[in-house]
């Protein structure tokens, strides 16, 4: 029936589609479906730069008008890649450009983004709009600079812990006065001095400023004079909080504080004076969003005293000088929370306990809405995990990271598999789970039989045997990505269904038992998959042994072959 | 790399050992040891077949270990650099404990004080009025310290005198090498807007 709606119709329909996975599932049902959605298609997703070309994204999608592009695999956040393996958005960029892409948003995630990739965006794609940079590097603030002065309707400009290099080129005045149209400004992530007095003029030209992150280069006093100019945002990041309470600036802020009543997150505070802290306390109240996950200079009861005041906290990051204590208080206070993550403050150290598993369990029992969790501690016990799962059947993200990777239950010596299990087995829903501690083989086979919903998995340090890894690829069918590192996992594991990896985006294994010649065999199978591997030590050419184990192992799905960009240490099979 | 010491069948030395395995795996270190020194994984003939965990990143081979109870594992715990380049350790800069000399005009020896047991300027005149049995006055911008014959000063990064006071608490934390205790006219001279 639907064979006879004009096609103006169905792109009406496809319009309400709003998952890049409803699109892709919609285009698959007949020819003329696929063809009047890729037309009609405006955002594209692209999880890995390397399973796709762009010339071949253009040719599909020509209407294309916001990309986001995924570069290095995860493991990269942890220095587990190489620096220069890959994930340049450079021929993406040459590509729209070269094909008159009307391009108004760019998501990048693990790119390598040059200055003349940012040249290039700004000067071809007059009506950019957004551009959010996560986890990227590769680029400078002169970079930053063209951006500012080229792109006339930016309303994002979103810099996400990116390494950037500072010109001291003053990219922030680039802004020319015609500059209007921002909504979001987050600079947080660069080192250097902003022109406070631009920044200014900048804030109180544009009225539509929602959100504002700044960086550690600004000033209490400047802060002040923004939240003056700027009390409709929703979202602070605010710079270097650091002043005399005592002084007049001080209290002006206290009264600029109070005229934001439209904040709801919060985060910054990289360089905090504490005493300067009450200035906040009356936002608070409407806080949905709060990261205090930098600011290793609040005292534990400061943070306490905060807490306090925010009763209506959805998500919150944070550090483990908390304490257990403090997360009570987190979990007596928080009842709307969904999502928790505690970081370590003291990696270097063999520091003292900071949060143990009892932290844990206080918030699962007082935050009936929790479903995401990333939780660094110094250890954790089954029983501990029994009762989370128990108390919080929701959890569609569960991640855990002993500081010791291998540390067993510390009540009963064993290891927590009963624990991860309990957490599988309750947590229907979960789509992504990190392990840690001493596990075997047994919470894999958990994992396979429970995990039904579970997308991405990250494994270090667990596992006694290939049969762990097999209990997994056998039991997760919607396994998208796999990444393990230092487990007992080799041949027999990775070739017994080779064409499960076609159903995933991608498989990282470092530090394992897996040989060069099962990559080639793997390799040699599947030419739809891209086997990388990854030996910095040992170069790996023809002579190799095949018995030699890889160092690093990364292999994903692709349309369009092996790279023409990787660098000599990888080598495409 | 001579970190390796020699295990000794039966004695488990986990908290002193200087070991380059991770804590908790007691199998086969001397194979991963030796891996490690020819910066090569070991051969599948020699992989202990009780699952032994495998070798850290082999890159890092030419690290020497920290004498740590805790070995430092690449990549472990998983946080992003950014994040760990980031991080401002609760320490001030350089050694644990922020200790500075405290003299006082007319003392006969010096003091010492840990600048970092101090929330703010108030708890350490209080601190320093302790010490030295006298009273240093209430601190204002226009007349320093008003009320009584001392002042206190520190010399700072560019080797100037100054009074305490002026600057954020932070900032003078980071500034202060030592301090000193003004007296009589001097410091009449400094503090009370002659």
């Amino acid at each position: 029936m639907m064979n006879y709606f004009p096609d103006e119709v169905l792109e009406h329909v496809f319009d309400f589609l709003e998952s890049h996975r409803d699109r892709n599932a919609v285009s698959l049902v007949c020819q003329s479906w696929y063809r009047v959605e890729r037309f009609s298609r405006e955002k594209v997703f692209i999880g890995n730069c390397y399973a796709i070309s762009p010339e071949r994204v253009i040719a599909r999608f020509p209407r294309v008008r916001s990309l986001t592009l995924k570069g290095k695999p995860h493991f990269a956040d942890f220095n587990l890649v190489p620096s220069d393996w890959g994930g340049f958005v450079l021929p993406w960029i040459e590509a729209m450009a070269r094909s008159g892409v009307n391009l108004e948003e760019l998501r990048l995630k693990r790119m390598v983004v040059s200055d003349e990739s940012l040249e290039l965006l700004a000067r071809s794609f007059p009506n950019l709009r957004s551009l959010v940079l996560v986890s990227c590097e590769g680029f400078t603030t002169d970079g930053l600079a063209a951006i500012a002065s080229n792109c006339r309707f930016l309303t994002e400009l979103d810099l996400q812990e990116n390494e950037v290099e500072d010109r001291r080129g003053q990219w922030l005045s680039c802004f020319p006065d015609s500059c209007t149209s921002l909504v979001s400004l987050n600079f947080a992530c660069l080192k250097g001095e902003v022109n406070l007095a631009a920044l200014e003029r900048l804030v109180a030209r544009n009225h539509n400023l929602r959100s504002l992150r700044l960086n550690h280069a600004v000033p209490l006093d400047a802060l002040q004079k923004i939240l003056m100019q700027a009390p409709q945002l929703v979202d602070l990041g605010t710079g270097s909080y650091v002043h005399d309470p005592d002084s007049d600036t001080y209290n002006k802020l206290k009264s600029a504080v109070q005229k934001c009543t439209s904040i709801r997150s919060l985060s910054g505070f990289l360089d905090v004076a504490p005493r300067c802290l009450p200035a906040i306390y009356p936002i608070c109240l409407n806080l949905t969003s709060l990261n205090l996950s930098y600011a290793s200079l609040i005292h534990n009861s400061e943070l306490i005293k905060l807490i306090h005041h925010c009763s209506q906290l959805q998500r919150l990051w944070i550090l483990d000088c908390i304490g257990d204590k403090g997360l009570g208080v987190v979990a007596s206070t928080c009842k709307e929370l969904q999502e928790l993550r505690v970081f370590p403050s003291d990696i270097h150290g063999v520091g003292s306990a900071a949060v143990t598993e009892e932290g844990l369990v206080a918030i699962s029992a007082g935050c009936p809405k929790l479903n995401s969790i990333l939780y660094f501690c110094q250890q954790m016990t089954n029983a501990a995990l029994i009762t989370v799962a128990k108390n919080c059947p929701n959890f569609i993200r569960f991640r855990l990271c002993t500081l010791n990777p291998t540390i067993p239950d510390p009540v009963t010596m064993q290891p927590l598999d009963e624990g991860f299990g309990a957490i599988v087995q309750s947590c229907k829903g979960l789509k992504r789970l990190s392990l840690s501690g001493l596990l075997t083989d047994q919470v894999f086979l958990y994992i396979g039989m429970y995990a039904e919903q579970l997308e991405m998995l990250s494994v270090a340090f667990a596992g006694d045997s290939d049969k762990g890894m097999l209990y997994v690829l056998n039991g997760c069918k919607k396994l998208k990505k796999l990444e393990i590192r230092d487990s007992p996992f080799g041949n027999v594991a990775l070739l017994a269904d080779v064409g499960k990896y076609e159903t995933m985006r991608s498989l990282w294994m470092s530090s394992c038992e897996v040989t060069l010649g099962a990559c080639k065999t793997l390799a040699k199978k599947m030419p739809r998959l891209n086997v990388e591997v990854i030996n910095e030590n040992d170069l790996i050419d023809a002579s190799s042994d095949d018995r030699q184990k890889v160092e690093k192992m990364y292999l994903y799905r692709t349309l369009v072959g092996p790279r023409e960009d990787a660098p000599e240490f990888v080598w495409t099979l | 790399m001579e970190s390796i010491v020699d295990r000794e069948d039966g004695l488990n030395l986990k908290a002193t050992e200087l070991r380059l395995g991770l804590p908790g795996r007691e199998e086969s270190e001397k194979e991963t040891m030796a891996s490690f020194k020819n910066n090569k994984r070991a051969s599948p003939e020699s992989a202990v077949a009780d699952g032994s965990k495998g070798d850290f990143d082999a890159g890092d081979g030419d690290r020497e270990t920290a004498p740590v109870a805790k070995a430092q594992v690449v990549g472990w715990p998983p946080i992003r650099s950014y994040r760990k380049n980031n991080f401002q350790p609760k320490k001030a800069e350089g050694e644990a404990g922020m200790y500075v000399k405290v003299s006082m005009d007319g003392a006969p020896y010096l003091r010492k004080i840990d600048l970092k047991v101090y929330q703010c300027y108030p708890e350490l005149l209080k601190a320093l009025e302790n010490m030295f049995k006298l009273t240093i006055g209430v601190y204002s911008e226009r007349e320093g310290y008003k009320g009584s014959e001392y002042a206190p000063t520190y010399e700072d990064k560019d080797g100037d005198w100054m009074l305490v006071g002026d600057v954020p608490w932070e900032m003078f934390m980071s500034s202060c090498k030592r301090l000193r205790i003004m007296k009589g006219s001097e410091a009449r001279g400094l503090g009370c807007g002659v």
